[in-house]
């Protein structure tokens, strides 16, 4: 008679997401400034990216005291991270109620064969993606939401618009290929051909994607809402700025509203300095999170 | 016939593709002067708190407010149910709210509906849905959940479901919405 877990309400939690932001937040104090400032979730993980970055060493799943801190503390959803291939973490963050589950390249990846079999969880998982073929895949494997990799940690939004450009040309692609091409694109994307012909098909994605992995300033949301994103992951970019409460309202603002450039100008004005960001090409092969996982 | 749809967070796109598959002509609001001249409005899932933050915002909050008084047609679903029943939102609905009344992501679910007024069963799709727990006498409840949970209601001009009529192709509750707007 009632049915948990189906397709619909998984990726249906991530539709009611659309045109939010949805921010890190490493303890109860920055998730309640979060939902005050009008995020649609918060992402409850020890250190931010860019913390992570600089810290080395192993990134693990959050401590679940802290997740179920949070999770007592705001109404608005919960999110946490689990390691790439980890299934005993996304389970462990499945029991205590998180309401979505990033399977996330920012931790360090606990398989580098597999991603976790997301089919038959009940809590709905988000991945990272590149491109169409990491998009299809993933959702191949029960994703019920996507995000831009993007350079987590970096504050620059550059690896971000490359990978939301990408997987929009990909879909045009195959939007506009003949039906007899496409069991070879299927096998040139490395993806099933049931998820190729439905892109094929409708022009889009069966799932909402969010940008994510760079953005630091109202600006970048703007820039990547009209590049065609759902919606805002901001990961160090708020709690790395002089002044997080004015980022974040800030950044739900341009969000909101992403073409209203004189609302966004003023929401802007006075923020103090945003995170101070990395350069991409000081970083080697081996330090960027966007590689794990494809 | 312009149906208005709140358009500053959530589920807006789901909501303006079926109305216009039954012939309405739609516009997104995201100001306060876009809410003028309209016949209809329909209010999305979504975060609830953070539409009210975002109404406020821009200034939509006390027009809004003033329009839905005024008999404004008005059909919200899930955060649109909770906006309208919340005195510090819209406070246009006699109810008593339970947000996120059947708990967190992993408790949404799908089920079969008996609705007033419906000839066959309707399937609603849950997501960290309210309900409302009591109602004025004079709201008509049109469905419930365990008998005491009231997912769907009619009052006045006003129509709410906590389910999610805009992700499935069940288009009766839409079409009902129309008719009130109509005035059939």
């Amino acid at each position: 008679m009632t049915e948990t877990g189906t397709t619909l309400v998984k990726r249906g939690m991530a539709q009611m997401q659309k045109g939010g932001v949805i921010m890190d937040v490493a303890n109860v104090e920055q998730a309640k400034i979060a939902e005050a400032a009008g995020a649609v979730a918060v992402m409850a993980l020890e250190r931010v990216p860019s913390d992570i970055r600089a810290a080395g060493g192993v990134a693990r799943m959050s401590d679940p005291a802290m997740i179920e801190a949070i999770m007592a503390a705001v109404s608005i959803p919960v999110m946490a991270k689990a390691r790439i291939g980890h299934i005993a973490e996304a389970r462990i963050l499945e029991a205590i109620g998180v309401d979505y589950i990033d399977e996330s390249e920012v931790l360090t990846p606990a398989d580098d064969n597999y991603h976790i079999d997301k089919r038959d969880y009940t809590v709905p998982f988000v991945c990272g993606c590149r491109d169409l073929g990491e998009a299809l895949r993933r959702i191949a494997e029960g994703a019920s939401m996507l995000r831009t990799k993007g350079e987590p940690g970096t504050g620059n939004i550059v690896e971000a618009v490359r990978h939301m450009e990408k997987v929009n040309q990909d879909i045009a692609h195959v939007h506009a290929a003949d039906d007899n091409q496409l069991v070879t694109l299927a096998r040139d994307f490395r993806v099933p051909l049931d998820l190729l012909r439905d892109v094929h098909d409708t022009g889009k994605l069966p799932v909402v994607n969010f940008a994510a992995g760079g953005v630091a300033t109202p600006a970048d949301a703007a820039l990547m809402m009209n590049l065609g994103a759902d919606g805002i992951f901001v990961g160090s970019g708020i709690f790395k700025s002089d002044n997080p409460e004015k980022f974040a309202k800030a950044i739900v603002t341009a969000t909101a509203h992403p073409t209203d450039y004189a609302l966004i100008a003023e929401a802007s004005k006075n923020l103090g300095a945003a995170m101070r960001g990395i350069e991409l090409s000081t970083l080697s092969d081996d330090q960027k999170m966007s590689q794990r996982g494809i | 016939m312009v149906i208005g749809v709140l358009a500053l967070q959530g589920a807006v796109s789901e909501h303006v593709t079926l109305l216009q598959t039954l012939g309405a002509t739609v516009r997104e609001l995201r100001e306060p002067q876009e809410l003028a001249e309209l016949d209809g409005l329909v209010l999305p899932g979504g975060e609830s708190t953070t539409m009210r933050k975002l109404l406020d915002r821009v200034g939509m909050l006390t027009p809004l407010r003033k329009l839905v008084a005024s008999g404004l047609p008005v059909f919200g679903t899930c955060a649109g149910m909770v906006l309208l029943a919340q005195p510090e939102s819209l406070n246009a609905l006699p109810a008593t709210i339970q947000r996120n009344g059947f708990g967190r992501q992993r408790e949404s679910f799908e089920a079969e509906l008996a609705v007033t007024g419906f000839e066959t069963l309707y399937h609603g799709v849950f997501i960290r849905a309210p309900y409302y727990s009591a109602v004025d006498p004079s709201v008509t409840v049109l469905a419930t959940v365990n008998d005491d949970r009231i997912v769907a209601a009619r009052y006045q001009h006003l129509l709410v479901t906590a389910f999610h009529p805009e992700l499935t192709e069940d288009t009766r509750f839409h079409q009902l919405f129309l008719e009130m707007v109509t005035g059939k």
